[in-house]
């Protein structure tokens, strides 16, 4: 097994063993900190398949940004282990079977389309590396547009989480 | 130099995506923190975003990884705004357990 | 322009009906009485200048408005015809009903629905023209509906009182009961022969020979004059249909309505004259009709019962007449009959209307010193209808009788019998009602007067045409039989000769109508009888005075059997259907609180909504190819 296997089999365990573990476990900080995890080796997933930049940025994004606000509510709310009821039989069992149909509808779809059947393309041309990356996002013909409007996008949510999260006037 | 993915195979990470995306789903339905629920969704888009840059470099085509920028950026969007509406929430009604908020039946 | 004048004749009392049914109550009663009459007075006039060019041409007119029926075999026509035979009905139809209309203006003074009697009346008209000049069966069939419609409507018109409710409804169900007949003997024609118009059956049929089918519709349509012209067994709706006003019994149940079967019978002669069987039947019929109720007549004590059973009675002769294929004859007899029973009908109202509403003869007698007119129109008609010469009566109902002789003796006695019970109770009314002495309350005694002009010129010039009206078909040069020629020619002549067994008939007439007279007057003005009390009858009497208790009959073996199926039908049948009809309705309701279930709020249940409906779409869309 050559170095590229080993180390994909040992993220993807990785991965999904620290995502069930996320939604597993009891205390909610303790599934924040198993998503961390679990972010950081999808990042380490990115760094294997040659996307540096899209790495490092989604290390920035989701772990430094959207779990630390994860963790700030967990904490604003003084969510404890003991806050959720016992749960009944039926809704896990529907639940797992629903997790097997999904992966197999989705499994099923992409094999159908017989993608190692293709070619894998090896140009040798960089086609990931910043530069290349930049030029796409914000060429003319490129994504420029889509870019602005993101930006835009940020805005009005950040606009929005401060309108909804203020507190309401008491005298009506 | 060769294509990563000649060695690693286009159908594992066809399988660890939807595998991921199923825990997803099940965190969402089986999990009744809302919280919780935010953070299986959370785990869903990570999983769409994984393969989206797998088929980037299996087509050697940066478009794929554009997509997941912005994917990225609409994630923290989403969770921003969502959150506030759970804190929102917690404020007037005392507890994020869904099956408190049934207000809306029919 | 003729085309015009025959629209205009019809559409006028339309146009009064309408007019009093919508202004009629805020306008005085003499506008109101007035624009009725008046639109009759038009269609009358009319039809007189039409007569008088049919008369002069004998080219008959038809007025076709549009084509309304379209099947794939024929087409019915909106069209009427005015040929010889529609405009002689015309002619006395609108004639009588302006004098009666007239009539009608005083005798109806006073009452609340003043406005609406007369729109009724004029509808009446209305339809009797739609009846008699409709071209094909169909048209002739809404005027029949729309008479029996507009009698029902005039039998309770004072509808406060339940009896005559009654009476109307069964004067109607008796109606419709004929009306089947008479639809399925459209039905059979139709089929037959792929056209419903007179014109077209008269030239598919004459000629030709009888069948099987032809029968059975001969017999459809006779029962269907049964129901109209109350022969037996449809009639015992007629006495009791005097239970509406005067000028009501005048107009419908004496000279216009019931003669509907036989202008029916005489429009279709050429069916009838292929089915001898059939006008076997229609002969008993009339024979048989005609003497019960002559005898029914002998005994009643209600001065418009006795003229009901009479009407029934001379009904009766004139489908004697029809049975042995005699249509002049029965014809004539219906235009005298007419005349005379309008006037006594109208007379009876005269009387009523001086008694304040008494019917009863036993409380009436000796009018005649103070009501002259109404006692000498009276006497005339009832001369007339007693069959006395020089009056009509006497012409029309001796032909019949001679006609019955040369046929069947066996309905000639039958026939004779009833003219002589007719003589004799129409001169028992007479005296009963006019001599002796004045049997009731000092109260009435002290009210007895002379009805107003407008009610007694109607009688005075009901009179003289009663007197007169024989000329018309007088034996030996009969205008009638050559005006009627062109449209009956085919039939068998029927002008007698005049010869000795003739004036031997005549004489026998004439003695037994005498004999009748005599009678009622030794009984009831030498010897003064009064006919007991009700309670009082005995034996014959009390059955013959309960008209051999056929009502009760009808009731016992017809209508309680139909009370208890309705009864069943209500309790059973509709429950049950009903039931089902809801029963779709709580099913609805059932599956839709089973349906709210799904909306219980619970994100829960929302998500694995969403779940399992994207695994279902992706797994159509790309798994089910």
């Amino acid at each position: 097994m050559s170095t590229v296997m080993l180390l994909f089999y040992m993220l993807s365990a990785v991965t999904l063993g620290t995502a069930f573990l996320a939604i597993y476990s009891k205390n909610p900080i303790h599934s924040a900190i198993w998503l961390v995890v679990s972010f950081f080796s999808i990042a380490g997933h990115y760094l294997l398949l040659n996307a540096q930049f899209l790495a490092l940025v989604h290390i920035i994004v989701y772990s430094g940004a959207i779990m630390i606000l994860f963790l700030f509510t967990i904490m604003l709310m003084n969510l404890n282990s003991d806050g959720e009821k016992k749960k009944p039989i039926v809704p896990l069992v529907l639940a797992g079977v629903l997790l097997v149909v999904v992966a197999g509808i989705l499994v099923t779809i992409f094999m159908n389309a017989q993608p190692e059947s293709l070619q894998y393309a090896a140009t040798g041309k960089d086609f990931q590396s910043i530069k290349v990356l930049g030029k796409v996002l914000l060429d003319k013909e490129g994504f420029m547009v889509p870019f602005e409007f993101a930006s835009i996008l940020l805005l009005i949510a950040m606009i929005g989480a401060v309108l909804l999260s203020k507190k309401e006037n008491t005298s009506k | 130099m060769e294509n990563v993915l000649e060695i690693i195979g286009i159908q594992n990470y066809i399988l660890l995506s939807a595998l991921m995306f199923s825990i997803g789903i099940f965190g969402v339905l089986y999990r009744r923190n809302a919280i919780i629920m935010f953070m299986s969704i959370e785990i869903m888009l990570n999983a769409v975003n994984l393969l989206l840059v797998a088929f980037s470099t299996y087509h050697q085509d940066a478009q794929g990884q554009v997509f997941v920028f912005f994917s990225m950026a609409v994630a923290a969007a989403e969770v921003a705004v969502g959150l506030a509406i759970l804190v929102s929430i917690f404020r007037n009604v005392g507890s994020i357990d869904i099956d408190e908020l049934k207000n809306l039946k029919g | 322009m003729n085309q015009t004048l025959a629209l205009i004749l019809i559409i006028a009392p339309l146009i009064g009906f309408l007019i009093n049914i919508f202004v009629g109550k805020k306008v005085n009663e003499k506008l109101s009485g007035s624009i009725g009459t008046l639109a009759i007075l038009i269609s009358f006039i009319g039809t007189i200048i039409l007569f008088l060019d049919l008369n002069s041409n004998h080219q008959a007119m038809t007025v076709k408005l549009f084509d309304w029926i379209g099947t794939e075999r024929f087409t019915i026509a909106f069209s009427f015809q005015f040929d010889e035979l529609s405009v002689l009905w015309l002619m006395f139809v609108t004639g009588i009903g302006t004098l009666i209309h007239m009539y009608s203006i005083s005798y109806m003074h006073g009452d609340e629905n003043f406005h609406k009697f007369f729109a009724y009346l004029n509808l009446f008209i209305f339809f009797m023209i739609t009846l008699v000049t409709g071209s094909n069966l169909l048209i002739m069939f809404i005027g029949w509906e729309g008479v029996g419609l507009c009698s029902y409507l005039l039998i309770g018109f004072w509808h406060k009182n339940q009896a005559y409710n009654d009476a109307a409804k069964k004067a109607f169900i008796m109606n419709r009961i004929g009306d089947l007949g008479l639809l399925i003997g459209i039905f059979i024609l139709g089929a037959l022969y792929s056209t419903v118009d007179f014109e077209g059956l008269k030239t598919a049929m004459e000629g030709g020979e009888g069948s099987y089918w032809i029968s059975i519709a001969a017999i459809c349509l006779f029962i269907g004059a049964c129901g109209k012209s109350a022969q037996i067994p449809l009639y015992t709706w007629l006495p009791d249909a005097m239970a509406g006003p005067t000028p009501v019994s005048a107009l419908i149940h004496a000279a216009t309505m019931v003669t509907a079967g036989i202008f029916m019978i005489t429009r279709l002669h050429f069916l009838f004259d292929l089915a001898p069987e059939v006008q076997n039947i229609i002969a008993i019929v009339g024979g048989v009709t005609s003497l019960v109720a002559a005898t029914i007549g002998l005994f009643q004590n209600d001065i418009k019962k006795v003229l009901a059973y009479s009407t029934v009675s001379q009904l009766g002769l004139m489908f004697l007449a029809l049975g042995f294929g005699a249509y002049e004859i029965a014809v004539f007899h219906v235009i005298t009959h007419a005349f005379f029973k309008a006037c006594l009908f109208l007379g009876s109202g005269s009387v009523i209307h001086a008694m304040h509403g008494e019917q009863d003869m036993r409380r009436m007698g000796g009018l005649k010193n103070v009501m002259k007119i109404t006692y000498i129109t009276f006497l005339i008609s009832s001369l007339a209808i007693s069959g006395i010469p020089p009056f009509s009566g006497f012409f029309s109902k001796d032909e019949i009788l001679m006609t019955a002789f040369h046929n069947n003796t066996a309905l000639w006695v039958i026939g004779s019998l009833a003219s002589i019970m007719t003589a004799f109770y129409m001169f028992r009314l007479l005296y009963l009602t006019f001599f002796n002495k004045f049997r009731g309350t000092d109260e009435q005694k002290h009210h007895l007067h002379e009805s107003p002009a407008l009610i007694t010129f109607p009688l005075i010039i009901l009179a003289i045409l009663a007197t007169v009206g024989g000329l018309i078909a007088f034996p030996g040069k009969s205008w009638l039989n050559a005006y009627l020629a062109p449209l009956l020619h085919d039939g068998p002549q029927h002008a007698h000769h005049l010869g000795t067994t003739e004036y031997i008939l005549m004489a026998v007439a004439v003695v037994g109508g005498l004999i009748g007279i005599v009678l009622a007057y030794m009984k009831f003005k030498q010897k003064n009888t009064v006919p007991v009390e009700d309670d009082q009858m005995q034996g014959v009497a009390k059955l013959v005075y309960n008209k051999y208790y056929v009502d009760e009959m009808y009731d016992a073996t017809i209508v309680k059997p139909v009370n208890v199926l309705s009864k069943f039908f209500r309790d059973k049948i509709e429950v049950l259907l009903s039931s089902i009809v809801f029963g779709f309705a709580s099913l609805t309701g059932g599956l839709g609180t089973i349906g709210r279930k799904l909306q219980n709020g619970s994100i829960g249940l929302y998500l694995f909504a969403f779940v399992i409906g994207i695994c279902t779409i992706l797994a159509l869309m790309f798994i089910a190819k």
